[in-house]
């Protein structure tokens, strides 16, 4: 039975913890009496069977939604959209969700005579994948049959022809999504919900849109009134995405939602120290954790990126529902919650976040100095239910390397945000105000993103808002270890090490200052009391 | 001109020294000098035509006791054997691409893999792309009548493959015991239900051994389709020729205890037809076809031999390509 999560508390005799740090780790000696460390719940025992299990799900589906093969018929016009990506992470072992759902779907259509499908990867304004990335997600059978004759398509957030506005909610949000999801006689979503953000109506409301429906919910304004982006009631962003699913819905755009949950078995067998409290590391976690320093440590940064890119997770799938979004949505949001969720008692003064090497947007890429800040204060920070984890005015201090590097054929508008709007400003109101439109509407960014695997030019603002609660609520943010003129030019403060860090941090909120460091990865939602 | 009109009169007639009929008489000469060794109190007595022999130990056909390829020191000459030596030179010969392993992710127990026969390369190249789960514990259903009728053969087949006699002419308890007794003891097995190798390419009708034992025992069957074999190797042919061969794993079927084993054995030939189907489609107009009951028979068509021949035809792949994508190339 998978033990629930915990929060240790540091005395003397605690060993010194794992602490992420980019394409690597350290141990890191946290002040005995006033630190804690929270660590995640163990993996759910996965399902058994999935391939039945999804069977069932698509046979008893949820909510007011008729079985899938009733709403499949000869003739009809069948769309099956999926999660791109930027899920799970890191990418899991094959088969992967998407592959066994759609097959397990394209099975039904088959058994339907449905010829008409077309298969769409929900990318919104990320990258298009590539061919290997794609066959990784659907797998080979379900790539050689639609690819080449092109009804495998990835979604074009810029293609005025490919795109339908279904009108504006009650609060003057446009929707506007993929032509071919909103005409067709069904559309069925596959989803896999590695977080309790991932799913619902923001599945096709996001996933399908253009930049002028994400704009309504991607912004300052929407992003400092989510909190958390893991607590749906209390978050404005999935405020908006419900109230353009629900429009979508009264257009006649029929959905059938397929959500997946995983558990968080992030890591292979070799590299289980990662997932284990270090009083428990037998001495192959111990040989294993000083090998893999040792040899990084030696290795090439690119070396050492490939090595951890080719990571692939042994996740298992938990569960999985399917049916009208609502109600599937709640079935998989209390799933994700069971596999997640950690009790913490009360906020702290100083929150120590560890990096990792991956966040949703650098899968097979580099991770830049905005997606650190992205993942520190977008992510990490928002990994709560109830409160942040650190209390308003506090410090959070990341670990990263934080290099001056960008991946420039997947992230190409990141470097002029860095180089020419972070020069100038990190406040994301005036980059909002001053700059968006600008990248949003440049031509070379739009065409970089049709035709190569660029994000779109506005995406480094989003990243930028995703932080910006975070940015309103803390005091201060100190980056360890990181490259210092990348750190100034997110206008933080670098360290060199974690006493250095927290002695920094006392300017700020004492000397006496409680501390919390989140033991992430594997994935946790703090619940602060 | 003849040697007889040569001046000095007739040739002379040449002789071998020793001539067949010379080597007959010494051999015949030898034999009675040493018959006095060989016969009885020497050599073995006559038995008594008035006296009824006990009857032969068969230890050979399905006979043959295989147990000893399964103690600790045959799997570990096996296994370097067929990791060092049989699995090079199968991917040398035949190349495979294996396709569907990912439907058998879940799998944890021990299952029957059933697979399509068109050539001898068959087993071997299956015993080097079955995953390693179920490779070290596998055995391989063999006919005794072909593979275990000499103690030379039977030897090598139990030594290289592990294979276990089977009766295919009919059914043999004995047989039926053995293969139940190991699949219930964790051992995995890979069967060709057809009984035999294809002789014209197409596959022959399938018998329900495999659907048997897997209603018998619980275990479920993995079709398996080989496609590419037998061009490289095929029956009747002592002529290698390397070549591009594809197996597909198939979703695992499992037996309902009430139904007939006959039902299985029709839905895996079913299931090995729609992954030929799928090897040359595509795995979508694959399934389109199965459900609408429109999967070409691995059987190919009725008519002349001619006919069939042509029906086969060139197989048709698509193509995949596995290359890594990385920009600049792809751009």
């Amino acid at each position: 039975m998978a033990r629930p999560g915990f929060v240790l508390e540091v005395d003397r005799s605690t060993p010194p913890i794992l602490t992420w740090h980019g394409e690597g780790f350290r141990l890191e000696r946290l002040p005995a009496g006033r630190s804690r460390v929270i660590y995640a719940p163990e993996p759910l025992k996965p399902l058994d069977d999935p391939d039945e299990e999804i069977r069932q799900a698509l046979l008893h589906p949820m909510g007011d939604s008729a079985p899938l093969p009733d709403l499949l018929f000869a003739g009809m016009r069948l769309t099956i959209a999926f999660d791109d990506i930027s899920l799970p992470l890191p990418p899991m072992r094959r088969p992967d969700n998407r592959q066994r759902v759609m097959e397990a779907v394209l099975e039904m259509a088959a058994a339907a005579g449905v010829d008409d499908v077309v298969l769409i990867c929900a990318l919104a304004l990320h990258r298009r994948m590539t061919e290997a990335e794609l066959r990784h997600a659907v797998g080979d059978r379900v790539y050689d049959a639609f690819a080449p004759s092109g009804r495998l398509l990835q979604h074009d957030a810029e293609d005025p022809a490919g795109l339908v506005h279904l009108g504006q909610t009650d609060q003057g949000e446009d929707v506007e999504i993929n032509r071919r999801a909103a005409e067709s006689d069904l559309l069925v979503y596959v989803n896999i919900n590695l977080v309790a953000m991932d799913g619902g109506h923001k599945s096709v409301a996001t996933g399908l849109a253009s930049y002028r429906s994400l704009r309504h919910h991607h912004n300052v304004r929407t992003m400092r009134h989510s909190r958390s982006f893991m607590d749906q009631e209390r978050s404005e962003l999935h405020s908006s995405n419900w109230r353009m699913g629900r429009l979508i819905a009264a257009s006649g755009v029929k959905v059938f939602q397929i959500e997946t949950t995983l558990n968080n078995d992030a890591f292979p067998e070799q590299m289980g120290f990662l997932q284990k409290r270090e009083w428990e590391w037998t001495a192959r976690d111990r040989g294993a954790y000083l090998a893999t320093t040792k040899s990084l440590s030696l290795a090439p940064p690119r070396v050492a990126r490939s090595i951890f890119q080719s990571i692939k997770a042994p996740h298992a799938m938990t569960s999985v529902y399917a049916g009208e979004v609502e109600a599937v949505h709640r079935a998989t949001t209390d799933m994700v919650y069971r596999q997640q969720l950690v009790a913490v008692d009360g906020q702290t003064d100083i929150a120590v976040f560890g990096l990792p090497h991956l966040c949703p947007y650098n899968v097979n890429s580099i991770m830049n100095p905005i997606l650190v800040m992205c993942m520190g204060l977008g992510y990490l920070f928002n990994l709560y239910r109830g409160q942040p984890v650190v209390r308003r005015g506090g410090v959070a201090i990341l670990s990263h390397p934080t290099p001056w590097a960008f991946h420039p054929v997947h992230h190409p508008s990141y470097i002029d945000f860095f180089e020419e709007v972070l020069a100038d400003t990190t406040d994301p109101v005036e980059i909002e105000k001053n700059y968006e439109a600008r990248f949003a509407n440049d031509e070379w960014y739009r065409h970089l993103y049709r035709t190569s695997h660029a994000y779109h030019g506005v995406h480094p603002f989003y990243m930028w808002y995703w932080g910006a609660h975070a940015l309103e609520h803390l005091g201060r943010v100190i980056i360890v270890g990181g490259e210092p003129r990348s750190v100034r030019r997110l206008g933080f403060s670098p360290a060199s090490t974690l006493a250095d860090a927290l002695e920094m941090a006392s300017d700020v909120v004492g000397r006496d200052a409680t501390i919390t460091h989140l033991h992430c990865p594997p994935i946790m939602i703090a619940d602060v009391s | 001109m003849t040697g007889d009109d040569l001046a000095g009169g007739a040739r002379p007639q040449r002789r071998l020294p020793v001539s067949p009929g010379w080597l007959a008489d010494a051999r015949s000469g030898l034999r009675g000098r040493l018959r006095p060794l060989s016969s009885f109190p020497l050599g073995t007595p006559p038995w008594p035509a008035t006296v009824a022999r006990p009857p032969v130990e068969r230890t050979l056909g399905t006979d043959y006791d295989s147990d000893w390829a399964r103690s600790p020191l045959a799997r570990t000459g096996r296994a370097v054997v067929q990791e060092v030596l049989a699995a090079p030179l199968v991917k040398l010969l035949a190349a495979p691409t294996v396709t569907g392993v990912d439907r058998l992710a879940h799998l944890d127990e021990p299952v029957i893999f059933a697979a399509n026969h068109a050539s001898h390369l068959d087993a071997p190249l299956l015993v080097s792309v079955i995953p390693d789960r179920w490779r070290r514990e596998l055995f391989v259903a063999g006919a005794a009548d072909y593979f275990f009728d000499t103690r030379i053969k039977a030897a090598s087949f139990a030594f290289l493959l592990n294979a276990v006699p089977i009766e295919r002419q009919r059914v043999s308890r004995v047989s039926a015991r053995r293969v139940s007794e190991l699949l219930e003891d964790g051992w995995s097995m890979l069967i060709f239900p057809e009984g035999g190798r294809s002789p014209d390419g197409w596959g022959r009708p399938h018998r329900a051994g495999a659907a048997w034992m897997a209603q018998r025992t619980g275990r479920p069957i993995v079709p398996v389709h080989i496609e590419g074999t037998r061009r490289i190797l095929a029956k009747g042919s002592s002529r290698v020729h390397p070549g591009r061969t594809t197996v597909t794993f198939g979703a695992p079927l499992r037996a309902d205890p009430a139904a007939d084993p006959r039902v299985l054995a029709v839905r895996l030939e079913e299931a090995i037809a729609a992954l030929a189907d799928e090897t040359a489609n595509d795995w979508y107009t694959a399934r389109l076809r199965a459900a609408a009951g429109t999967t070409p028979a691995l059987t190919g068509p009725d008519g002349a031999d001619w006919r069939r021949a042509w029906a086969l035809g060139r197989p048709r792949r698509p193509e995949r390509s596995r290359r890594r994508e990385r920009w600049p190339w792809n751009a």
